[in-house]
């Protein structure tokens, strides 16, 4: 029987010459990730299971994001718990203040990933690094120990949902309107322990942005996985960022998928997600008037060059709406640096905006940008849930760039055209 | 693994956020974390929970985060089982690799009312109802994933060698 991309890639890194969908198997891992949360509680489990070394000290990786820079004492002691051990592993890929960023958008640019990869990080939004043609998976922290003793995880081998792609995306539609319109048609547990499988003709019209954001949000379906076929786009991406070579696999020909739809690309309009759940989609032609006190523009989702270009682009010249805070931040200390050299970074202070350093901060609620009761965000961010950006009563509205940034200038959530 | 508690009954889409929101993550502490737990959508669980409870709830029970706090918070408020209609993935192994038992049943998840007392017999697969007589059969889990249970966890698991 023919096997998915996933399915290939699981084989290889369990040895196995096949596998099929519900099968249990222990898989090599190429990479270990954890972040500033849930490492402590790693480190904690990888000392109780009476471990000295991990596995590999090129293949553990640390970034810490979330609440760093430190945003108060409890934070400060888990980061430092994080450094001194990896200080004392000696891990080669630690990412403290100064070199880190926010750890999805961070690996890639730093080559940590190259297509073929199997990959586990304690962290749900792990799945990016489909966008490169890799196995990654979000687990918690003792898989992560697991990982770190043994160089192993443990899976189910997942079926699969394949989304076939065609055509173009408009003008001001990104990756972002894409995945939020699949989540809104599956729904939240739409690909619940499967595989998202993009493939097809429109792939060529995605930048690696758009599928890292599109990878990045496939567990807001539920899914253990996402990943994209790789062509062109994606070797150039991981031959400018990495020295290892990229290892493609291709699903086969008879390969098994639970259902495929076929998604035309130039159908896809700008789409919101409404408080609580990502699959509460509207796109904004659809929408009544909903007043908003603050924008974010940033994450793991959508906090990359391209992101911050396409959202400086609308608000070029233009000002944040009075009663408006707009908070952009740049997902890495090389995405700042070259937002900017490119003028970005002017043109959003220019605008009324401010610029933060890289961190997690108001995605999960941390800290720079924390919501007042009943007040709503727009946010280039994964999750709305209930409370999760600040106050129990506040909302928050998932949207692209480009619509955050028209946003941010209208005070109301807009399509870029409005602005433009 | 045979339990009996009364339940505590939730909807659909429970997420890590509501579970153990994000504000309290800059610790690991268990009982800090229980004190916290389910605060934002319900916040009369902490003081009404009693040791050895079963919380109830629907389709995608825990999706969302990672963070292994969301099942450390569930277990350490004295919950001795989650039984849902699904569980999102990460939520799932998280609770098997921590050693809090759940079971998946959509015909349960769905009967089973607020305050019903409920005694599970995990090694049989069945879930009654002390309340309503009713019985309940449910699946046990694959052998690999017992293996697991039954040295303790993962962390144990690994201790003693029974996964390399």
């Amino acid at each position: 029987m023919g096997m998915t991309m996933t399915q290939k890639i699981l084989a290889a890194h369990a040895g196995l010459d096949q596998v099929e969908a519900g099968q249990l198997i222990l898989v090599n891992l190429d990479l270990v990730l954890g972040n500033d949360i849930t490492s402590p509680v790693a480190i904690k489990a990888f000392r109780n299971m009476g471990k000295e070394q991990v596995f590999d000290k090129e293949k553990v990786t640390m970034v810490m994001d979330h609440f760093a820079p430190n945003k108060d004492i409890k934070a400060a002691q888990q980061c430092m718990m994080c450094r001194d051990f990896c200080g004392d592993q000696e891990i080669t890929n630690f990412y403290d203040v100064g070199q880190m960023g926010i750890e999805h958008a961070l690996l890639p640019e730093k080559g940590l990933v190259v297509s073929g990869d199997a990959v586990i990080g304690a962290d749900s939004h792990t799945c990016t690094y489909g966008a490169l043609g890799a196995f990654s998976t979000g687990v918690g922290s003792t898989d992560m120990a697991c990982g770190m003793a043994i160089g192993k995880a443990w899976f189910k081998v997942p079926s699969a949902i394949k989304f076939d792609l065609k055509g173009k995306l408009n003008p001001y539609v990104s990756g972002k309107d894409v995945i939020l319109h699949i989540i809104g048609m599956i729904g939240v547990d739409g690909a619940l322990y499967k595989s998202m499988e993009f493939v097809g003709e429109g792939l060529a019209s995605l930048s690696m942005a758009d599928r890292l954001c599109m990878a990045n949000m496939a567990i807001e379906a539920g899914a253990k996985n996402g990943i994209f076929a790789v062509d062109d786009i994606t070797k150039a991406y991981v031959r400018e960022h990495s020295d290892r070579e990229p290892v493609v696999y291709e699903a086969d020909a008879d390969a098994v998928y639970e259902k495929t739809y076929v998604i035309d690309l130039s159908e896809i309009k700008h789409t919101v997600s409404f408080p609580h759940l990502p699959e509460n989609t509207h796109t904004t032609d659809e929408i009544d008037e909903i007043r908003i006190q603050q924008v974010v523009i940033g994450s793991c989702t959508n906090g990359r060059l391209e992101d911050l270009k396409a959202a400086a682009e609308i608000m070029q010249g233009k000002k944040v709406a009075k009663g408006v805070r707009c908070i952009v931040i740049p997902a890495t200390q090389r995405i700042y640096l070259e937002a900017m050299e490119a003028g970005y970074l002017k043109t959003f202070i220019e605008c009324g905006a401010v610029v933060s350093t890289p961190t997690c901060g108001p995605c999960l609620g941390g800290h720079m940008g924390i919501l007042a009761e009943h007040e709503k965000a727009v946010a280039t961010t994964n999750r709305n849930f209930l409370g999760r950006m600040g106050h129990v009563t506040s909302e928050i509205y998932l949207a692209s760039p480009e619509v955050a940034a028209a946003s941010a200038v209208t005070g109301k959530i807009s399509a870029p055209e409005e602005v433009l | 693994m045979k339990f009996t508690g009364k339940v505590i009954k939730y909807g659909d889409n429970i997420d890590t956020d509501v579970i153990i929101p994000a504000r309290y993550l800059n610790t690991s502490d268990h009982k800090e974390l229980a004190s916290h737990c389910m605060e934002d959508i319900d916040t009369s669980f902490v003081s009404r929970v009693q040791e050895g409870d079963i919380m109830v709830g629907g389709w995608n029970f825990g999706c969302g985060s990672s963070r292994e706090h969301a099942p450390i918070a569930i277990k350490a408020s004295g919950i001795s089982l989650v039984i849902a209609k699904s569980f999102a993935r990460i939520f799932y192994r998280n609770a098997i690799n921590i050693g809090l038992a759940i079971v998946e049943s959509e015909k349960a998840a769905e009967a089973i009312q607020e305050g019903n007392v409920i005694t599970a017999d995990l090694d049989n697969g069945i879930l009654h109802n002390e309340t309503t007589g009713k019985e309940y059969q449910v699946e046990p889990f694959p052998a690999f994933i017992q293996t697991i249970i039954e040295n303790g966890g993962l962390v144990e698991s690994i201790r003693n060698g029974s996964i390399k």
